[in-house]
């Protein structure tokens, strides 16, 4: 028996491929879209992959340090990195904001590193594409390459200017943000720098303060000034723990003993997945079951109206013997094929336009599977109505009179 | 199949029920041999399309009585279980229009019928190539049907009527867009079919040219038909 859909869909290619084409965009977008919750997950995970910390100890009662501020003042590393079973432990900052170049600024998540080195100290990127790592303590930066800067480019980061010693890769914040690395101090600074009016405000208002400025202590206006003036917090300390110790334990003993709040890798994982892009996350669940319906309806749209232009034809195969079978094949096979050519364009049109996205798009192989057999359901469903048409279509039409 | 052709008897068909009902066949006869052509002509509204449809198994009579070949296809309800497979295996048909698949060339819309019997591609294909070139269109095999002229389209609907060998084909209106020269072709085409396949032929038609050349003719009017014998003329319409 020879294909009835396939010569269809041969006769009317043009028709086929074209409206292929339109639907292979939708779902080219669809699988696109997806990729991007693929992504920020992804950049969830790297950001705590690259963190290269297996617990993280943020202020207590704080979802911090990603998903809300968290502060810790900078010593308590001291009394965690005495806890049994810590391996490793640093301070680390964070603080997203716009960094300039001399061409132009890019939004970044500025971290600061304390002083060590990549894996013996948590918070390091741990590779570099070009460049060398920080070894000053001051005004050094490593950036990802996502930031567009190169090495020996300068950027401000508030009043000071670093200069790019070091690029890295895939280093992003969970908003896919690039990272800059700065020495520790510095970033302490920068989050609590003021510009020099404030701190002349902020300074005549301390010393119009008769509580600051006894004239039997002196010496407690500029301490407190110098205190106002300078940072001693950092938003968390990265933990690593000695071999074979169980993550959950080390935790509780540091929220036990040091009450503060402590987060193992699964946990921040679902902090990060689970709240932090869980928003996002259903604003593109929301567009992918739109963008399913509209696929669907125009699948539906397209076969039905094929369909109608053969009603002529379908009575005379009905007429002829041809079993319903046979006409609700071809119909669902044009419908599939449809889907197919769309599928195939859509794959290709994702793949290829993936790279261009400012956010990162991550086109995993199982989503493509599950949108395979997505579009083919669609399909299925979408010739539903066509089908009915045809199936109800009288072969005495066949027939003048 | 072969046998005594088609034979009605008393066929009636009542569209609607009580005050409404409208009787469009009120007991047709009509026998058609094999090798034989008749016409079947009548006004519009005397019953044509309706009985077309009854012998056409494509509704359902009220009552009567229908022999195919041997075998009794109707009385007082259809005896034959698939209605489609009847259709397919033993009546042809040949419409006013051609309508072919267009989607399918010459060769597979012919073979089409027997492929949906189960023939295999090959038989199908060889069967069909054999009745086209019968019908001299032959040289058109692999043309889709766009791209042939009206009488071609009509030679190949023809050849599609025929290629099951079915005892009986129904033509409707089978010259109604065909000119007089044409028209005539296809009425000796069906003719010629008709003798070498042993086939009986009904065609309805309001074609005045052709009516002449039927040695039978079938005259329905009111939802009875009435016999006469037909001119006979020849093709060429010079009788």
């Amino acid at each position: 028996m020879i294909s009835l859909a396939g010569r269809d869909i041969v006769h009317a290619w043009g028709k086929f491929v074209f409206t292929g084409i339109g639907l292979g965009l939708l779902i080219g977008v669809t699988l696109v879209m997806a990729g991007v919750y693929r992504g920020m997950v992804d950049d969830g995970r790297a950001l705590l992959d690259n963190s290269g910390a297996e617990l993280w100890v943020v202020q207590r009662g704080t979802l911090g340090p990603y998903a809300e501020s968290s502060s810790l003042y900078d010593d308590t590393y001291r009394a965690i990195r005495a806890m049994p079973g810590v391996a490793k432990a640093a301070n680390v900052t964070y603080l997203t904001m716009q960094v300039r170049d001399s061409r132009s600024d890019v939004r970044a998540m500025v971290v600061g590193i304390a002083p060590g080195g990549p894996g013996a100290t948590p918070g390091w990127p741990p590779y570099l594409v070009a460049g060398r790592h920080i070894t000053r303590s001051h005004y050094e930066a490593v950036a990802d390459v996502a930031s567009g800067l190169r090495l020996g480019d300068r950027l401000a980061i508030r009043r000071n200017s670093y200069t790019v010693v070091g690029l890295t890769r895939r280093m992003v914040s969970s908003s896919g943000d690039p990272m800059v690395f700065i020495p520790l101090k510095d970033a302490q600074e920068a989050q609590f720098l003021k510009d020099n009016d404030a701190l002349w405000q902020s300074r005549r208002r301390t010393g119009a303060n008769p509580a600051f400025d006894r004239p039997g202590v002196p010496g407690l206006l500029d301490a407190v000034n110098a205190a106002q003036s300078t940072n001693a917090f950092v938003n968390a300390v990265l933990v690593t723990l000695e071999p074979g110790r169980d993550p959950d334990e080390v935790a509780a003993a540091i929220r036990r003993w040091r009450r503060l709040t402590v987060y193992t890798r699964p946990q921040m994982e679902s902090i990060l997945v689970g709240k932090l892009i869980a928003t996002s996350a259903k604003q593109i669940g929301m567009f992918l079951v739109i963008l399913a319906i509209v696929s669907a309806a125009i699948v539906a749209f397209i076969i039905y109206t094929l369909t109608m232009d053969k009603i002529r034809e379908i009575a005379v195969l009905k007429l002829i013997g041809t079993r319903d079978r046979t006409i609700a094949g071809m119909i669902l096979q044009q419908a599939l094929a449809l889907g197919v050519i769309g599928f195939v364009v859509g794959k290709i049109t994702a793949t290829f336009s993936a790279p261009m996205f400012p956010k990162y798009v991550l086109l995993v192989p199982f989503d493509s599977v599950v949108g395979f057999f997505a579009v083919l359901v669609i399909c299925v469903v979408a010739s539903i109505a066509a089908i009915r048409m045809a199936l109800r279509v009288d072969p005495a039409e066949a027939i003048g009179g | 199949m072969g046998g005594k052709g088609i034979r009605i008897e008393g066929l009636k068909k009542r569209y609607g029920s009580g005050d409404t009902a409208v009787d469009a066949l009120k007991g047709v006869d009509m026998q058609v041999a094999p090798g034989e052509v008749v016409g079947l002509i009548g006004p519009s509204g005397s019953g044509k399309s309706t009985l077309l449809k009854c012998l056409g198994a494509v509704i359902d009579p009220t009552a009567g009585r229908m022999t195919l070949g041997d075998e009794v296809i109707y009385d007082d309800g259809w005896k034959v279980r698939d209605l489609r497979a009847l259709r397919r295996d033993k009546i042809g048909f040949v419409f006013q229009a051609p309508y072919l698949i267009p989607f399918l060339d010459v060769t597979d819309n012919v073979a089409l019928l027997p492929m949906l019997a189960g023939v295999a591609n090959a038989e199908a294909r060889s069967s069909a190539l054999e009745l086209l070139t019968a019908l001299d269109v032959q040289h058109r095999a692999r043309a889709m049907p766009s791209r042939l002229s009206g009488g071609e389209q009509q030679r190949v609907a023809i050849a599609r009527g025929l290629v099951n060998r079915p005892p009986v084909i129904l033509a409707d209106e089978p010259t109604a867009p065909l000119d007089s020269e044409r028209a005539m072709t296809v009425i000796r085409i069906l003719d010629d079919m008709a003798r070498k396949y042993e086939t009986a032929i009904i065609v309805v038609t309001h074609d005045e040219k052709i009516i002449p050349t039927f040695r039978r003719v079938y005259h329905i009017r009111d939802g009875v038909t009435h016999e006469e014998a037909g001119e006979g003329r020849p093709f060429d319409g010079t009788g």
